[in-house]
């Protein structure tokens, strides 16, 4: 963007400027620090202009909004078109109580749903399974047959609101409930909009809810976009997660390295069982964390648009256009938020949800104040749905595409996150790739190494977290905090076995029968799932065959 | 020993307690996650343990916790030292001293101060 001329008299004048005001200035007043740093403990220097970013070509590493690469954001218009979703990821308890949970978000304005789901369910347990032993409802919503599916959605539009749903070793089987409830309800798959996270690579990286070893579990979520690319056209069927990356202690690199690492493994599994890029590359979509450094946090969702781009078309070859698209989901990095002074946290979520927002995104949730208590009560998720209201209403943030292009940092940060995610690719390369650094646990090694580092620079009070080690408060302060049903968990027993008590057993022998064979051999599981749903086999039941057919996996604990 | 019981995966914390504990010169078993109650009375007895301490997030202590302190009496480990950490209300801080656990250290907690804890209460 600048020529050679320019740019060696910038470099002169700089010169100068160093030598004379800035060393005035140092001489009588340091600095609050030798080292600046990002979130990430990425350096941060004092002062970006041109020169750090001399190489940068507008057309080629920008471009215009809705083209390639991307840089700038997915559609052409963004927040002036329209809003991103405001989708509250929701659910504890019974499926009645998530119920009344989600219609009091839609009323107060949110405009897409996302389901949280218990442990039991995100590990195909049902909710009186032995193992499930004090986690029901806990750390979201119960569902363990198609009857907690009709009830969790009861009365809402399906047809209308998008829904999320953060399943990833059941994926398939949350998944066919979901097209099951609307089946009964006289509502087609073609016309279901929604998203399955069905990540399974970060599972085994960082959220450590897999089931089944990796090869299998990825043949699983290629049935689900073969699938999807036949029957749910507007379904996006992964949502490919730095998040949970990202709270398990990685930096900002390391989620943007390793999740598109992972996408890209995905499609090379889409293109490994004959499917053609072009038919599931559109619907994969993505899912990042926002967390406390502003810029960085804009420059990772910049970064990650053009590499997805760049390696979609030039190394898949994917000629539809959809499929260079990163979409991705935010969240606001609930590891930042503080058991202390829980007010601050309004204030820490509303910056970092602004950075997505500035960053691009699609559709974003904001943690609540309390969650560093427990799940967030009605009068705090309320406010955290404001803060996005209110980014969208009163900040201006929304008005123009992408404001803080240009800006010398923040193309320097959007390089620099860039070259650091390939140099990651090549490392994951050298070990064999996605799968392999899995199993030797590289990335749970780098992971870990990072998340020691940030605690120690705490601890040091090299880091300063507000209410934590500065400006503490010696009173606690307390938070009304989120109260359950106590008869919950006898309801949701009644009713499961109320399901398995009223259902034809035989056909729901039958088909779980059918489900075994398909997946001992290697036709498509999805359509066997569908029928096990609708025959009411629960998804205990489901899982239980999946998991005698494909065994269970065992990490090696590193710390 | 650092324990991760029940279903719940969240293992960030139990990996920087099990490694400031060990830059601290304490010897640290970290048992992985989904362990069982039973897996870790089990494992605590094998290793001949001083401390438990275990993490959870998920909110399901108030039905694991009682049982791995049972276990540890019926092994005659009633000396072992047994702390909790997470996401652990504060209402529930009394009912779990009652049982047994002496320390419960929740988010924003400083290495040093389980550290300490541990050199000043440990048998």
């Amino acid at each position: 963007m600048f020529d050679q001329e320019t740019l060696q008299d910038l470099k002169e004048r700089q010169k100068e400027w160093k030598e004379t005001t800035l060393q005035n200035t140092l001489a009588r007043h340091r600095e609050r620090s030798d080292e600046f740093m990002t979130t990430s403990s990425a350096p941060v220097e004092r002062l970006y202009t041109p020169l750090d970013v001399a190489d940068l070509d507008y057309s080629r590493d920008l471009g215009f909004p809705g083209e390639y690469p991307y840089t700038r954001g997915v559609h052409s218009t963004m927040h002036r078109g329209r809003l991103w979703t405001m989708r509250m990821f929701a659910g504890f308890g019974t499926a009645e109580e998530t119920n009344a949970r989600y219609k009091y978000l839609l009323d107060q304005g949110e405009t897409g749903l996302s389901v949280a789901f218990d442990m039991p369910t995100l590990y195909g347990y049902d909710s009186d399974d032995p193992a499930a032993l004090g986690e029901f409802g806990k750390c979201g919503v119960a569902v363990s047959s198609l009857a907690d599916m009709e009830v969790l959605f009861d009365g809402i539009p399906v047809d209308e609101v998008t829904t999320s749903m953060t399943i990833n070793s059941p994926a398939a089987v949350v998944w066919a409930m979901y097209i099951a409830m609307a089946e009964k309800r006289g509502i087609p798959m073609e016309a279901l909009g929604g998203t399955l996270q069905n990540d399974i690579l970060k599972e085994y990286i960082a959220q450590k809810e897999f089931i089944f070893p990796p090869h299998p579990s990825m043949r699983l979520v290629v049935d689900t976009f073969e699938f999807g690319s036949k029957h749910l056209p507007l379904w996006n069927t992964i949502s490919i997660s730095g998040y949970h990356i990202r709270e398990a202690g990685s930096t900002a690199a390391q989620e943007l390295a390793f999740t598109l690492a992972d996408g890209l493994e995905y499609v090379r599994w889409g293109i490994a069982r004959g499917l053609d890029v072009d038919d599931f590359a559109p619907r994969l979509s993505f899912f990042f964390n926002s967390h406390n450094d502003f810029f960085e946090e804009i420059c990772k969702f910049r970064a990650a648009r053009r590499i997805w781009a760049r390696e979609m078309r030039e190394t898949f070859g994917a000629k539809d256009p959809r499929g260079w698209l990163l979409r991705f989901h935010t969240q606001t990095a609930g590891s930042s938020l503080t058991a202390q002074q829980p007010e601050n946290n309004v204030v820490r979520t509303a910056w970092q949800a602004l950075a997505a927002v500035l960053g691009g995104t699609q559709s974003l949730h904001t943690n609540s104040m309390d969650e560093a208590m427990a799940l967030p009560s009605e009068y705090a998720v309320k406010v955290a749905l404001r803060t996005q209201q209110l980014i969208a209403h009163e900040s201006g943030a929304a008005n123009t595409v992408d404001p803080l292009a240009g800006s010398y940092f923040v193309e320097a940060q959007t390089n620099r996150l860039e070259q650091d995610a390939y140099d990651y690719f090549h490392k994951i390369e050298a070990l064999g790739g996605v799968i392999p650094a899995i199993e030797k646990g590289f990335f749970q090694r780098e992971i870990a190494e990072a998340a020691y580092r940030y605690q120690m620079e705490i601890d040091s009070r090299q880091r300063v977290i507000v209410g934590i080690n500065e400006h503490l408060e010696e009173d606690p302060v307390h938070i009304p905090l989120l109260e359950m049903d106590p008869k919950g968990y006898e309801r949701q027993v009644a009713r499961l076995e109320q399901v398995r008590r009223e259902r034809d057993s035989e056909k729901a022998s039958v088909a779980l029968e059918a489900l075994q064979s398909a997946a001992e051999g290697t036709e498509n599981t999805m359509p066997r799932i569908l029928d096990c749903v609708r025959a009411c086999a629960t998804l205990g039941e489901i899982m239980g065959i999946l998991r005698k057919v494909f065994g269970e996996y065992r990490e090696a604990a590193i710390v | 020993m650092v324990a991760k019981p029940g279903l719940d995966g969240h293992d960030r914390g139990a990996k920087v307690i099990a490694r400031a504990l060990r830059d601290a010169g304490m010897e640290v078993v970290y048992t992985g996650i989904r362990q069982t109650p039973e897996m870790i009375a089990e494992a605590a007895l094998q290793e001949d343990v001083d401390v438990v301490g275990m993490s959870i997030l998920s909110g399901a202590h108030m039905a694991l916790f009682p049982r791995v302190t049972e276990l540890l009496r019926e092994n005659d480990m009633e000396d072992v030292l047994v702390l909790a950490g997470g996401i652990i209300p504060d209402e529930d801080v009394p009912a779990l001293h009652e049982m047994g656990i002496q320390g419960v250290f929740g988010p924003g907690t400083p290495t040093d101060e389980i550290i300490r804890f541990i050199r000043e209460n440990a048998a």
